[in-house]
């Protein structure tokens, strides 16, 4: 059944904050087998002119795709869960995320389209700072999939 | 930010080194533990088989953070990274074997564009299939 369109543009109330950990980021570098060393040395993040480790760019999914849960589940929306599959992915960095860092994230639907029988929702969440500033926007494309057996995406 | 790239030294068509990444088993288990992306198709083949794929596939965001090394690598600050995004083509397919699969990443810078930024295609191959489409970042350089 094709998602109600009406839903466009809708917000959701923003997260409580997520402390973003030295020890997770360090932890997501290892998982993703890189050694540089600005996302577990603080000497080495601020020799390049960071106040503490950064993390790898796409650290910040983890938050802003939980976030993203209060779309997934809305019930009103009624999305099907177990057809979806991640189509598209991208991020707009005002600055990186950082150790000690306690973002929030507020979701809005950016757009809702019906492609034969394929749901696409496009959700924007926009990520802040404890002091209201911008930190960065992930743009998630979800392809929800015909009820036809299918084996695309990741 | 400090980038280890001057933007005067680079022009369109500047090949990026490019990577080769492993996956095993192992890398999605460890992944979805530090991702919390715990969805069984990336660890589970009975359940990945029954809902229609060949077994079971890396994590399309893990894909993702690959492919961005070798810019961060490049800049030499990962903050150089002003904008990343991908399309999700093709599943990483990950067998459960010594040997698992293998993402190759190759990039090149594809614009100059203004305020020292560049913009940055990737092509991610695993096997013979193309596993991100549209895959780009920009990138602001020393």
């Amino acid at each position: 059944m094709a998602l109600d369109q009406s839903f466009v543009g809708r917000s959701y109330p923003p997260t409580d904050p997520y402390e973003v950990g030295r020890e997770k980021i360090r932890e997501f570098a290892v998982a993703v087998g890189d050694a540089n060393p600005a996302y577990a040395d603080p000497e080495a993040a601020k020799a390049l002119g960071h106040p503490d480790v950064l993390a790898p760019p796409t650290f910040v999914f983890a938050i802003t795709f939980k976030a993203a849960g209060l779309v997934i589940e809305d019930p009103q929306l009624g999305l099907d869960y177990s057809r979806v599959v991640h189509g598209d992915q991208k991020f707009a960095y005002t600055r990186p995320v950082y150790a000690g860092d306690r973002l929030t994230v507020t979701s809005t639907i950016e757009n809702i389209k019906s492609l034969a029988g394929n749901d696409i929702l496009d959700i924007r969440g926009e990520v802040h700072d404890a002091a209201g500033e911008h930190v960065v926007t992930a743009w998630t494309k979800l392809v929800a999939r015909a009820a036809e057996p299918a084996a695309e995406g990741a | 930010m400090t980038a280890k790239i001057a933007y005067a030294d680079v022009e369109v068509g500047t090949e990026l080194p490019a990577q080769t990444f492993p996956v095993t088993r192992a890398t999605l288990v460890r992944y979805a533990g530090a991702s919390g992306d715990f969805n069984p198709i990336h660890w589970n083949e009975k359940f990945a088989v029954e809902v229609g794929l060949p077994d079971v596939i890396a994590h399309g965001m893990f894909t993702m953070a690959e492919a961005i090394r070798v810019v961060t690598d490049w800049a030499g600050d990962p903050a150089a990274v002003v904008e990343y995004g991908v399309r999700f083509t093709k599943p990483v397919v990950v067998p459960n074997d010594d040997k698992g699969a293998t993402i190759e990443v190759s990039a090149k810078v594809a614009a100059l564009l203004d305020d020292q930024q560049v913009r940055v295609d990737l092509l991610a191959k695993s096997g013979d299939q193309k596993v991100l489409g549209m895959s780009r970042a920009v990138v602001r350089l020393a």
